[in-house]
């Protein structure tokens, strides 16, 4: 349905996003995850075709089979909404304060659908439904400033959802909300893509949230993807030393916060930190923090490799693996 | 409810006087303003004319009552036309950027480079002078300071997270401009318009009292006061009454404007 093809963005000479090469199909839940900076969020605007206007953009970038890297924004506004639709990071500041969440709820219906302004709230009251706010028809009338951020994040799902799209990419959904409503918005997220046969992006820093949201993974780091597959599998045994480290930091309340001494332990972290997109590696963008560089890393770029049960990292030591 | 900043409150006051006493006009004035009674020419106060009559014996107070009228006519045609055309030109070029926006801006900095009262002798010119003419120089001044006030705000609102979900929902740039980006200026613009209307007034006093606005016989606070020029001599209160208005037409807009600036600018707020 949607299919990358070494697709790259670049701003002037700094590349932010690197052949990126993926393919989603329906019903797919895909996690991305990586540090802030990492090009998760361009990666979202490329599918939506919201790049940048400074932003270049070279290969492919299909979707339905048509190619959209160079397309005008006039075809892209008939994809939005119908084919890929998008829900932002803060609920807070996504929602105009000044119309009626009803009103914004149903503004791409009757853009896109034709759907006359009775019809299209009359499909607003059956979105708000599913969506879970609960008294939908008072909500409707409301303004942003009366609602809960959960519920604000749920009223832009149904704006997301108004017109039926094949795609949904959530960008950092739940990062703004605490933590028993992010558990909520998650689920329903999940339970909306099995119920529509929908895909799903699920774009996040939350580790926790990626996997009860996802089956499959992409880990990107400086504007590459390094590695890709399936949640539970790269999660447990991560194949790129850069998933191997970021898993590492997690804090492990298993493991006593001082050590036998009464010394406070120190959270294990990726020694350094991501160098301006300017001056990445030309090779390995983790070159230079890597645990278990070897001295091509920094000069030449590996390619994704993929292992058994689909499994695809970029990183020499795969490749090495492999060959012995 | 907290309080109304003081030059919000005063300039409330003197606005609704003046407006008070311009709708009034419209279907009450003491006397006729045109009406000439020779005979009492240069009358002082009386019980009859409140404020006394003029060179040519008509009551003072009902032709300021016109003149009121005349003004808030002209400020609110100017105003309303000047601005849309200019709010229109400032969301268009906040939409489409790119050259558009630049070549709408160099415009309005031509436009801002020409002196309105020179623009309107010039109208005069060409077409003769009246009411009309005055009214459309006025607004042709409004249409820049709009469209630069409109797209500076707009570009703004551009840049929120709203206007992104709007643009993911598939809205095309003019719809986005109509149903988020205009609700979200138009505060910027009602306190613009505010202030401009005083301009207006101002600048119809000006075009009139040089004979380029209001013409004979209708009433108008700037004619009245080249009228009374000529007479300082004998009658300097027919000069003080159309000034005493003009000052308080002006300043009462003018300070509306302030203290609407300082309620929908929490910033300035903050600073007091």
């Amino acid at each position: 349905m949607i299919e990358l093809d070494h697709l790259s963005a670049h701003f002037g000479q700094a590349t932010a996003l690197r052949d990126a090469i993926l393919v989603i199909r329906r019903g797919d839940r895909l996690g991305v995850v990586g540090e802030s900076g990492s090009g998760k969020t361009l990666l979202a605007l490329c599918l939506m075709g919201m790049a940048p206007d400074s932003a270049h953009l070279t290969g492919k970038l299909r979707i339905d089979g048509q190619d959209m890297s160079n397309a005008r924004e006039a075809e892209w506004q008939a994809l939005r909404a119908r084919r890929v639709a998008m829900i932002f990071q803060e609920p807070m500041a996504a929602l105009n304060p000044l119309r009626r969440v009803g009103d914004t709820v149903i503004e791409p219906m009757m853009l896109h659908d034709g759907l006359s302004r009775k019809q299209a709230l009359n499909k607003a009251l059956s979105l708000f439904d599913e969506v879970g706010i609960p008294d939908p028809a008072a909500r409707l009338r409301q303004f942003p400033h009366e609602l809960s951020g959960g519920q604000r994040q749920r009223v832009l799902i149904a704006l997301a959802l108004a017109c039926d799209p094949a795609l949904l990419i959530a960008d950092e959904p739940t990062t703004a909300l605490d933590a028993n409503v992010a558990l909520r918005i998650t689920d329903l997220l999940v339970r909306l893509a099995q119920e529509r046969d929908m895909a799903l992006v699920f774009i996040s820093h939350d580790l926790a949230a990626v996997s009860r949201a996802t089956r499959d993974i992409v880990v990107m780091y400086g504007g590459d993807m390094v590695e890709h597959g399936p949640t539970d599998q790269v999660l447990s045994a991560p194949l790129h030393p850069y998933t191997q480290g970021l898993l590492g930091a997690r804090p492990d309340p298993t493991v006593l916060a001082r050590d036998a001494a009464g010394k406070r332990r120190r959270l294990p972290t990726i020694p350094g930190s991501v160098p301006p997109l300017d001056q990445l590696p030309k090779g390995c963008r983790f070159a230079g923090r890597c645990p278990v560089e070897l001295p091509r890393c920094a000069a030449e770029k590996p390619e994704m490799c993929e292992t058994d049960q689909h499994r695809r990292a970029a990183c020499f030591l795969m490749e090495e693996a492999r060959d012995v | 409810m907290t309080r109304l900043p003081a030059n919000f409150n005063l300039g409330a006051v003197l606005v609704s006087v003046v407006v008070g006493i311009a709708a009034l006009s419209l279907v009450w004035t003491p006397h006729d303003p045109t009406l000439m009674t020779i005979k009492d020419k240069f009358a002082a106060p009386t019980a009859t004319h409140w404020l006394g009559t003029d060179q040519l014996g008509r009551d003072v107070v009902a032709q300021l009552m016109a003149g009121a009228r005349n003004s808030m006519t002209v400020a609110l045609i100017a105003v309303l036309l000047g601005g849309s055309i200019g709010v229109s030109l400032g969301l268009l070029a906040s939409a489409l950027g790119g050259w558009v926006e630049d070549g709408v801006m160099r415009l309005a900095d031509l436009g801002f480079a020409f002196p309105a009262l020179l623009f309107a002798i010039m109208l005069a010119a060409v077409f003769g002078p009246s009411l009309t003419n005055a009214v459309l120089a006025i607004s042709f001044i409004n249409i820049p300071i709009f469209a630069r006030v409109t797209r500076a705000s707009a570009n703004q609102i551009w840049t929120r997270d709203y206007v992104a979900a709007a643009r993911a929902a598939g809205m095309g740039r003019f719809a986005i401009s109509r149903d988020h980006i205009l609700p979200n200026v138009a505060a910027a613009i009602i306190v613009q318009a505010t202030i401009e209307f005083a301009v207006a007034i101002l600048a119809e006093a000006a075009l009139s009292y040089l004979g380029l606005g209001a013409q004979p016989p209708a009433s108008s606070w700037g004619r009245m006061l080249s009228e009374a020029q000529t007479l300082m001599y004998l009658a300097p209160q027919l000069a003080v009454y159309p000034g005493l208005c003009i000052v308080t037409a002006v300043l009462g807009f003018g300070l509306l404007g302030d203290g609407l600036r300082d309620i929908t600018d929490p910033r300035l707020v903050r600073e007091r």
